[in-house]
């Protein structure tokens, strides 16, 4: 497999981003040869993009499996090791203890959904190619490309009217147009 | 209340990473003054540890009392941050943008300093960590489980982690706009590795937009069995005035009622400091005050069911207690002053539109309301404590000490100098979902009105 080189697209309107995309679909590009970048969440399929499968409503029903286990572990283990008899309770009393399995399997189910929400956003991750005109509103289409095709990505990102085509080596629509936001 | 924020996505990111990226005089000056107070809090604290807790007003039986309060009071405080962000971000809110980080990091740092009181109140600090984690083994001491003083660390911990973590993944985007707009090689880095290479992809926001409902969800449980916990210290005990079934959401109301109250107040000091007025608007305040006559009704009717369930079970021991709460002494006093302070001045005035849309009174009104709730908890704590030993006569009452009063002060320091030092390092309003905001706002055209709207999927 030939090695592949990133390519973004800067868009100033959601539209054009959309057009793109549907550029980019119409050259033979699949989803997972393009993403749409952006500074705020857009309505899904705003850009024509397809609906993101995910699962992270299972993380937090294993974790909270998980701090349920260790929090039975730790209150029996403790009771016990130190078998002390106090306020007439049992060593090992429900009551007394329900709190803290119920914290514990909360902190469970809240620890995993957080790896959860790592795993499924795919992070970390290192940072690809990106402009800080995004940061800005612009919208940006990057696109992942075998460079044999790289003029067929700048034909379509082009025909969606850019304000800019930025690749490793610089901008690929006009000399150095790009701006340092901040 | 849909009054949309006027200025365009460049402005709002310039104004809100502002203070990040550039660093004003006068942070140096109020961080200092703020350390120093603080400062003078710990060396009393130090001083403590020295000497004992004899430098206290402690007399027999009454042995929990300003320090205590103060953990009630912060824990409280520390409540409604998260609420309001978790149950705005599941109502989809619209006017919740602005609010929910200075809430959250209120929650955080307010958290922090309740940890630190039953620590400091324990008098031997050091003993208090096998209390509540399993760790000497050698010499066989492990927690007992049983108590609710393990019960409160677990779910403190449970709280603050989650809240952290809650906070910090709402941070991602911000984190990796202050990497994008980072003017040195080092803050860069540093954002870059917190970012962990967020880019803002279609993936990653809609998994932040599944993530913030879920943990939402998580967080609100573990928010009520908090100061549930916190009311079961009292509640379990034998001791009059404390053991009432009602404590725990008793506790819970006057928590958000003083937490809303502590939210509203920051938000109108942040609106000046850190100048933004373009976010920080009458509607928002209005909506919060809207909010605190519910929450502060609510209050008053736990208030009056612990007062009535106290005197309809004809115990002398607990009417004695609410008798003395009300009726004797400096007690008398500092009811009435609760009372006008937590309710009866506040909440009509909140039914004007005028206050409600006014920054000073509401600023005035909230600060009441803590004042107010402060002297709430500390009525509930030592009354109950004065007649604890009522079979041996063992009578007795608590005056603060100088000490005692200067480190209940120099507390109000520690939350303050962890939201400016927060507010330095990252943005204090979430600049993505303000964006957010930004972009789905339109103007619906009915008839001849123009009515801002919000598109939704």
């Amino acid at each position: 497999m030939a090695p592949k080189s990133e390519v973004l697209g800067i868009y100033e309107t959601p539209d054009q981003a959309a057009d793109a995309i549907a550029r980019l679909r119409a050259t033979g590009f699949d989803e997972n040869d393009f993403e749409v970048l952006s500074s705020t969440p857009y309505p899904e399929g705003a850009f024509g993009e397809k609906h993101v499968k995910h699962r992270l409503f299972a993380f937090p029903f294993a974790g909270a499996a998980c701090g349920l286990a260790v929090g039975v572990a730790w209150v029996i283990g403790a009771q016990v090791s130190l078998p002390i008899i106090t306020g007439g309770k049992p060593v090992i009393a429900m009551p007394a203890i329900i709190q803290i399995l119920y914290e514990g399997t909360m902190l469970g189910a809240v620890l995993f959904t957080i790896l959860g929400v790592l795993f499924e956003s795919r992070l970390p991750d290192g940072i690809g190619l990106y402009d800080n005109r995004i940061a800005d509103g612009y919208i940006g289409v990057s696109v992942m490309a075998a460079e044999r095709r790289f003029v067929e990505v700048q034909v379509a990102l082009e025909q969606a009217k850019p304000v800019d085509i930025v690749a490793k080596q610089g901008s690929l629509l006009r000399p150095a147009p790009r701006s340092a936001s901040s | 209340m849909q009054e949309p924020i006027t200025v365009d996505l460049k402005t709002t990111n310039r104004q809100l990473f502002d203070f990040v990226m550039r660093t004003p005089l006068w942070f140096f000056n109020a961080s200092g003054a703020l350390s120093l107070i603080l400062a003078v809090g710990l060396g009393i604290v130090v001083g403590t540890l020295w000497v004992g807790l004899q430098i206290f007003g402690y007399s027999h039986p009454v042995y929990w009392a300003f320090l205590i309060v103060n953990f009630v009071f912060w824990i409280g405080i520390s409540h409604a941050g998260v609420m309001i962000s978790a149950i705005l971000r599941l109502t989809q809110a619209e006017w919740r943008r602005p609010v929910t980080r200075a809430a959250e990091i209120l929650t955080v740092f307010s958290l922090m300093t309740a940890m630190l009181h039953p620590v400091i109140h324990s008098g031997r600090a050091w003993r208090t960590l096998y209390w509540a984690f399993p760790y000497d083994f050698m010499r066989g001491m492990w927690p007992n489980p049983r108590s609710p003083l393990v019960w409160d660390p677990s779910a403190i911990f449970t709280y603050l982690t989650s809240t952290i973590l809650f906070i910090y993944v709402a941070l991602l985007p911000d984190l990796a706009m202050a990497r994008d707009r980072a003017p040195d090689v080092v803050r860069r880095f540093a954002y870059s590795v917190l970012s962990m290479g967020f880019r803002g992809t279609t993936r990653q926001w809609r998994i932040q937009g599944v993530a913030g409902i879920l943990l939402s969800a998580l967080i609100l449980p573990i928010f009520v069995s908090v100061h549930s916990i916190v009311s079961w210290d009292f509640a379990v005990t034998g001791v009059p005035g404390w053991h009432n079934t009602v404590f725990a959401p008793y506790f819970v109301i006057g928590a958000v009622h003083s937490g809303v109250s502590a939210v509203v107040t920051i938000m109108i000091i942040l609106r000046y400091v850190f100048k933004l007025q373009n976010f920080i608007t009458r509607d928002h305040i209005d909506a919060l005050a809207r909010l605190l006559i519910a929450v502060a009704t609510t209050w008053f009717f736990f208030l009056m069911l612990d007062f009535m369930f106290g005197l309809y079970g004809t115990e002398s021991v607990e009417v004695d207690t609410w008798q003395r709460r009300l009726f004797t002494g400096a007690w008398s006093t500092l009811a009435i002053i609760f009372i006008l302070c937590a309710f009866v001045i506040p909440v009509p005035m909140w039914l004007f539109r005028r206050v409600r849309r006014s920054f000073f009174l509401m600023f005035l009104t909230t600060i009441l309301v803590n004042i107010g709730m402060w002297i709430e908890r500390f009525m509930l704590i030592v009354p109950g404590l004065e007649r604890k030993s009522n079979l041996t006569f063992q009578y007795s009452t608590f005056t603060p000490t100088f000490w005692e009063i200067a480190i209940v002060l120099s507390m109000l320091a520690l939350p303050a100098i962890g939201l400016l030092t927060f507010a330095k390092v990252f943005p204090i309003m979430p600049a993505a979902d303000i964006r957010e905001g930004q972009v789905v706002a339109t103007t619906l055209r009915i008839g001849r009105a123009n009515v801002p709207a919000t598109m939704r999927e």
